[in-house]
């Protein structure tokens, strides 16, 4: 038995053990002592999360609308994802894609349960126990997100906002699946599955929890946070309504510091690597332009106005994309490829995703058409350049796209779609003559000082992940292996079996 | 006999097995192959990266004649595939030493 088979008895085993302490602590959440988290009915705030027994206050029209929305974004990975990514990488190795995608959807989720929703969403500002680097144990194992009987007898449903926390466990969790897949792009058809396994499991969390309570959960990079450096708490932090520097920042640098750090495949530039089914990769982005109204307009985390407005500017956005892209090949090649309007789409979903839930639906269709243009260029023209082997171009559409994302939502948010009194985007800024230059204007400072934080954090820390793991485990496939192609030489399968 | 071999577009084996059956012609074998001749493929374009491909699908068609209905079905193939564009095939004659139905155990023309 090789060292790798070793290894994944022991991770399992681990694994198992875990899981049984788990269960064991998590039958009494309510003993539990205080330093490992109080019951959530002492960390209650104005807006967020609070436990009453009794009849629950949850909104049912928002809880069916984020039961809706957790389906949706789980479908982006697998099949959406899968077959995006599948469809792209030769025959070969279409298996091992798809198997990524489908163990991470397995694997993630295990993760987010045991510890990775304590670690991105435990506490709440003004907690004894909260921090703004990294979540406490309050819902370690699902303590506090499972209901429970308290001492009174009284069966306790925790819930967060309007919904059930389960369920807001839930729909974080699908994003907590989803990137990690988004960096697979870079390393298609090279990378070793064992060691892609234990870097999914050390890059979830140790570089997307941190980053999701940083923005999400009152941390370090929250917008408008209580306490916040300027006592209007205006200006603190960054919007990301739905992911552009949680998702698709960290995932897209990461991805590029895989793609430099794992070097080409084999015969890079030499010998051809076409797409070869580009009916999978339609289909897998028709499929995540489907999910990504849950993955966007999910994130009001209510079935609101914000929520249409996020539905709204998420299908422009979309739909931007695909046709700057198709343009921009038609007038420079001469036709408009198929690749090229499915790419143009992603990119412009990207790009609106921190922007949907504050920005105005011509807003939309003005960041889509953007991201299409600049997506474009980086994806033949940067690329080409700098000689990297991004395989499918994780880094050119959620990295590039996810930047200018970001940076542009400080220009086009508005409080009348995001709410609050003071104004959000630059635009809005110079109408309302609160500022005078773009200096003057601190949200879109804000916006790119976030975004350079997160390239920042993501860069350093999936550096360090790979060169340990190199020394460790070693990062490729031999190149027998990689001839052979990973459908074999990692499962032992074929994608296409004709007899 | 003659066998005769024709590598012809995709979008003409229809009209090329009507224009053959017409004629009296039972029988044939087709097969999708690939290859080039003086057309030399094509290029393809993935996000910027452009590949050359050298091998373009097309349809052969294989049929047995005796060796004086050859011209006749020669003319039929040519008439019935040609478009006058680049890439419209070729055909080519094979002499053939003999022919077996596997069924019967008859030989030459009459196993045709």
């Amino acid at each position: 038995m090789s060292a790798t088979r070793y290894f994944a008895a022991f991770v399992c085993a681990c694994w198992l053990v875990t899981i049984g302490i788990a269960t064991i602590h998590a039958q009494e959440p309510e003993n539990a002592p205080a330093a490992a988290g109080a019951p959530a009915v002492t960390n209650e705030t104005p807006e967020s999360s609070h436990v009453e027994p009794g009849p629950q206050p949850i909104d049912k029209g928002d809880h069916a609308w984020m039961l809706v929305s957790s389906a949706l974004v789980l479908m982006m990975t697998a099949p959406g994802l899968a077959l995006f990514y599948c469809g792209l990488v030769r025959k070969k190795n279409v298996l091992s894609v798809m198997m990524q995608c489908v163990f991470l959807m397995a694997m993630m989720t295990v993760i987010w349960a045991l510890w990775g929703y304590s670690l991105a969403f435990g506490g709440s500002p003004g907690d004894a126990t909260y921090s703004r680097w990294i979540g406490n144990a309050d819902y370690l194992f699902m303590r506090n997100v499972q209901p429970f009987e308290n001492a009174d007898g009284v069966v306790v449903y925790p819930i967060e906002g309007t919904i059930p926390r389960l369920t807001h466990m839930l729909f974080q969790g699908m994003f907590f699946i989803i990137t990690p897949a988004l960096i697979c792009g870079a390393f298609a058809e090279r990378m070793k599955f064992s060691t892609m396994v234990v870097f999914m499991i050390l890059w979830g969390t140790l570089i997307y929890c941190p980053l999701c309570h940083w923005v999400w959960d009152g941390g370090l990079l929250a917008w408008d946070i209580p306490g916040g450096k300027k006592a209007d708490g205006a200006w603190v932090g960054a919007l990301d309504f739905a992911g552009g520097t949680v998702v698709h920042i960290s995932s897209g640098i990461s991805a590029l510091v895989c793609a430099l750090v794992m070097g080409r495949r084999l015969g890079f530039r030499s010998e051809p690597m076409p797409p070869h089914n580009l009916t999978y990769t339609t289909t897998g982005a028709a499929l995540l332009w489907v999910g990504w109204f849950g993955f966007n307009a999910g994130s009001a985390l209510a079935a609101t106005e914000q929520a249409a407005a996020a539905f709204t500017a998420t299908h422009f956005a979309a739909a931007a994309g695909g046709l700057a892209w198709a343009i921009m090949e038609w007038l420079t090649r001469g036709k408009p490829s198929v690749l090229g309007t499915c790419s143009g789409v992603v990119a412009g979903l990207v790009c609106i995703t921190p922007a949907s839930g504050f920005v105005q639906p011509m807003a939309a269709l003005v960041m889509g058409a953007t991201a299409g243009v600049v997506c474009f260029v980086a994806c033949t023209t940067l690329k080409t350049k700098l000689g990297y082997d991004d395989s499918l171009d994780a880094f050119g559409v959620h990295g590039v796209g996810g930047t200018l994302g970001a940076i542009l939502t400080g220009v086009f948010a508005t409080k009348i779609v995001g709410g609050g009194a003071v104004p959000l985007g630059l635009l809005e800024e110079l109408k309302t003559g609160a500022a005078t230059t773009a200096l003057d204007q601190p949200g879109i400072l804000t916006q790119t000082v976030a975004a350079l934080i997160t390239w920042g954090v993501a860069a350093i820390g999936t550096f360090v992940l790979l060169k340990v793991l190199d020394v460790a485990m070693g990062l490729r496939v031999s190149q027998r292996e990689e001839i052979q192609g990973l459908d074999l030489s990692q499962h032992g399968e074929e994608g296409y079996i004709f007899i | 006999m003659k066998k005769i071999e024709a590598i012809i577009r995709h979008f003409k084996l229809e009209d090329v097995k009507n224009a053959l059956a017409a004629e009296g012609i039972q029988g044939m074998t087709i097969s999708e192959v690939r290859g080039f001749g003086r057309q030399k493929g094509h290029t393809e374009m993935y996000r910027g990266q452009e590949y050359t491909v050298d091998f373009v699908p097309k349809v052969k068609v294989e049929i047995v004649v005796p060796s004086e209905g050859a011209r006749r079905a020669i003319d039929t193939i040519m008439r019935a595939a040609q478009t006058g564009q680049i890439g419209d095939g070729k055909i080519f004659v094979v002499s053939l030493d003999e022919t077996i139905r596997i069924r019967t155990g008859e030989t030459g023309e009459e196993a045709v």
